[in-house]
């Protein structure tokens, strides 16, 4: 019986533990497991991203979430989309680095989509008026959210990418899916941060509108 | 001769095991031909048949005497195909097949066939293989059996001393001593990591659960690198006795070997060997009477060079697409199928057996304080020595390149090394006496990496160079995270230009901004290691930048756009060698006078400079604006 109560105490002890972090100078303690950006959304700091949604896991494509982070003496720069929360973890969210990096990122964002609110707010916010790389506007950032929103939520895997590298695309497989079988769906339009794919599906290059 | 195997189950059996095989062979003069890969592009099969043909006609006992063995790659690919004769280590270079009768004769009559041997610049021959300078200044640890053994023989691995390490961690050391043991020694990764191997198998051995992973990274994607190829190839078994004895620290009963599609015989080497310790009970359950059970898989890649990456190679085991993952979980924690996996690197595996037969002290006692043992390099490019070298960590890179690799071929000079593959960078002449360890190339902007080493000379443009590297990672990049795959497009769009002509004054800031993005903002190495190329070139070769962008001159003469060839009117012989063999007909003259190349035509393929004759050497290359040319039509060179 004794044994028994014990193991019952070690069970007890596995529910979540709390953890303690810093971030832009604010403490908060959140249940283990919980990424940054999940908490500084409850301290109500604004952290952009745009491959980020709560319905499907962290992909870590788009990198505007970055934070640097101080743990073990070193910093480091995360994405606070994936990375978990630990004890007396200190995360700064706009450092000056972190707002280099985030600037440059930005700039080439204005290459595929300068249209989206959240690239819009921090070009504006960076003075970008406008963007020195080569012009793609190809509207789709591969963000991958249509993708693993139906691979995850809707279980029908009906859009994948395909190729890899500067050729990496997303595509309804097969093509006919689209117009056959997700009619009655089309929920991938709704998640789309730049609302273009899949509703504009076949074209992943819309004529050049200039700025 | 099938002999029935009987697994071994003890030391003891071990032991009785290797007399059994060294009574049965005897004697014998062994002939061993390099039958790697590069020698097998070479024809070296053809020359196994010719020897066993020879061999037959011989006949009797004198042919008794004689075995011909097919080992793994020897190294100096340079001079394949490679014959050694043993015991007597007389090494035969550059075989032909009209070679073997000498060669079977020398054996016989006891002497050497002295024109096989290798000659130095004063015409000194060299017979034994250890006294070849190529050989000479390297330290061949990992290596030196290869020229020995036959990879499909697991007697041949016996005979040398192979699984006594795994025979000793098992039944005279607990998996903690072995674990102390490698991280005492210092091992660390080879693939180009440097992270220590011990500490790793160690968070590995800590990590909650029972069920645990070891893996072999043999996916070598570096173009160039084929360091892990010649050992998986040539000496399978020592990867499997390192892959066992860390399983057993570690306290992992299932291991992995990834290797790349495109390295057919490394598989089937590897598939072998697995296959024969299964029959002789190197794996299985209760592995020498230990009581520790081990099996291994062969997983083959699917074309992808991002696959190597940690996180990739176990997304793409796991039967997904073979793409880094955001986790910052390590894998040591939560790898293959969310159990601690440990991977480590073919070369990294291969030390194992020989620090547990030596000792952490005795591998310590090579290299650097941060740098223990050895490192296999693969030494490509303009070098009169192309070949896989081993050499103590510590090494300058100038003994590498010229003591080694014997200097610069075609007696042209030395321009810059390129060392570290795709996340590497390149390196100029005034560097060429740092250290090459872990640490040493990182401080100056490369890195050792996995093993790579290209040699550059005059005719190579490192704006050029810098492209290529980004074009293989632009095909390469999984293509997931912005900064690496649209930082790498708009970086090529930069360079395309500039190799054109079309540079801006501005490129140069926009390669470095994006470079600061791609090296701090990527999801994984590749993204961030990208960059190094570019700022390695920048750093250390800006002036052909600017020579590119503001002079439209390509100094080493590569890019095309930026070239031009012109026939001398003085020195043509009016011959029309050229003009005929031009593929555009860019060239008209008159016979007997001189000749002139329509420059609108021009594709720049070079046939002409080719086509004519040595006396007339008439057709130059040029590169820069024509009103950068002196009176007497050559162009003003840049410093």
């Amino acid at each position: 019986m004794a044994a028994m109560g014990g193991k019952m105490k070690v069970e007890q002890a596995k529910i979540k533990n709390k953890v303690g972090l810093v971030i832009d100078g604010n403490n908060i303690k959140v249940e283990e497991g919980t990424t940054i950006l999940q908490a500084a959304h409850i301290l109500g700091i604004h952290i952009p991203a745009l491959c980020y949604n709560d319905q499907v896991k962290p992909h870590g494509a788009c990198r505007l979430c970055i934070v640097e982070i101080e743990t073990n003496g070193r910093s480091k720069i995360v994405t606070s989309c994936a990375y978990p929360a630990e004890d007396g973890l200190i995360v700064h969210t706009s450092s000056p680095k972190v707002e280099e990096i985030r600037k440059n990122l930005v700039e080439l964002y204005m290459t595929l989509f300068p249209y989206n609110p959240e690239i819009r707010d921090l070009a504006k916010k960076y003075g970008l008026t406008f963007t020195r790389y080569k012009k793609e506007n190809n509207y789709c950032i591969v963000c991958g959210l249509c993708v693993r929103y139906c691979e995850e939520v809707k279980k029908r895997n009906a859009i994948g990418f395909i190729g890899r590298g500067i050729n990496k695309k997303v595509a309804f497989i097969p093509e006919s899916s689209f117009f056959k079988n997700c009619q009655d769906c089309m929920e991938c339009v709704g998640i789309c941060p730049t609302g273009v794919f899949p509703s504009n599906y076949g074209m992943d290059r819309i004529p050049q509108i200039d700025d | 001769m099938e002999t029935k195997i009987k697994k071994i189950k003890s030391a003891a059996g071990l032991d009785s095991a290797i007399e059994e095989i060294n009574r049965k062979n005897g004697k014998k003069t062994v002939i061993s031909i390099c039958s790697g890969t590069g020698c097998r592009a070479f024809s070296s099969d053809r020359l196994v048949e010719g020897l066993e043909k020879e061999l037959k006609k011989l006949g009797g006992k004198r042919a008794d005497d004689i075995e011909i063995k097919k080992t793994g790659c020897h190294g100096y690919c340079e001079k394949g195909p490679i014959i050694v004769i043993h015991p007597d280590e007389t090494c035969y270079l550059g075989v032909r097949e009209k070679d073997l009768p000498r060669i079977i004769q020398a054996v016989l009559d006891k002497k050497v066939v002295e024109d096989l041997l290798y000659k130095d610049e004063e015409g000194v021959r060299s017979c034994q293989e250890n006294d070849i300078p190529f050989y000479r200044f390297q330290k061949r640890i990992i290596l030196e059996n290869n020229s020995r053994i036959d990879p499909e023989s697991i007697e041949d691995y016996l005979r040398v001393g192979g699984y006594k390490a795994l025979a000793k961690a098992l039944l005279d050391l607990s998996p903690e001593k072995v674990l102390e043991e490698v991280k005492k020694a210092n091992l660390r990764g080879r693939g180009g990591g440097g992270f220590p191997a011990g500490i790793k198998w160690e968070t590995t051995r800590d990590a909650d659960g029972d069920i645990k992973y070891v893996i072999v990274n043999a996916d070598e994607g570096d173009p160039g690198a084929y360091m892990d190829r010649s050992l998986l190839e040539g000496n399978p078994h020592s990867v499997l006795e390192g892959l066992a004895i860390g399983a057993y620290a570690i306290g992992s009963c299932q291991g992995f070997i990834y290797v790349r599609q495109e390295y057919p015989q490394a598989v089937s080497a590897v598939l072998k060997a697995i296959d024969d310790a299964r029959s002789y009970g190197f794996l299985g359950k209760n592995i020498l009477g230990s009581g520790f059970d081990l099996d291994v898989k062969v997983h083959r890649g699917a074309g992808a060079f991002v696959s190597g990456e940690s996180s990739a190679l176990i997304s793409a085991i796991e039967g997904k697409v073979g793409e880094p993952k955001v986790k910052y979980i390590r894998t040591a924690v939560s790898g293959l199928w969310d159990k601690p996996t440990n991977i480590n690197n073919v070369e990294t595996w291969a030390n194992v057996p020989y620090i547990i037969n030596n000792g952490a002290d005795w591998f310590r006692s090579i290299g650097t304080k941060q740098s223990s043992g050895t490192k296999i390099f693969s030494l490509v490019g303009k070098v009169n020595n192309t070949g896989l070298v081993e050499v103590p960590m510590g090494i300058t890179l100038r003994d590498i390149i010229f003591k080694i690799g014997g200097g610069i071929k075609d007696g042209k000079k030395f321009k810059a090394v390129q060392t570290g593959g795709p996340s590497g960078g390149v390196l100029p002449e005034k560097l060429l006496d740092l250290p090459v360890d872990f640490d040493e190339l990182d401080k100056a902007g490369s890195m050792m990496g996995s093993g790579g080493m290209i040699v550059m000379d005059e005719s190579d443009c490192m704006v050029n160079i810098a492209h290529y590297f980004l074009k293989f990672l632009s095909d390469e990049s999984c293509g997931k995270c912005v900064p690496c795959r649209e930082g790498l497009r708009q970086m090529l769009y930069i360079y395309e230009r500039i190799m054109e002509g079309k540079g801006k004054e501005e490129d140069l800031k926009l390669l470095s901004d994006l470079s600061i993005l791609m090296k701090e903002g990527s999801l994984c190495a590749l993204g961030a290691t990208a960059p190094n190329i570019v700022l390695t070139t920048l750093k250390y070769f800006r002036h052909e930048y600017e020579a590119h962008i503001y002079h439209n001159m390509c100094p080493a003469k590569v890019c095309k756009p930026l070239i031009r060839f012109e026939i001398n009117e003085e020195k043509c012989g009016g011959c029309a060698a050229c003009s005929s063999i031009c593929p555009v007909d860019a060239i008209m003259g008159e016979p007997k006078k001189t000749y002139r190349i329509n420059q609108d035509l021009c594709i720049k393929c070079g046939s002409c400079v080719e086509s004519c004759p040595a006396k007339y050497s008439a057709i130059e290359s040029l590169t820069g604006l024509s009103e950068e040319r002196d009176l007497a039509g050559r162009e003003i060179k840049l410093s």
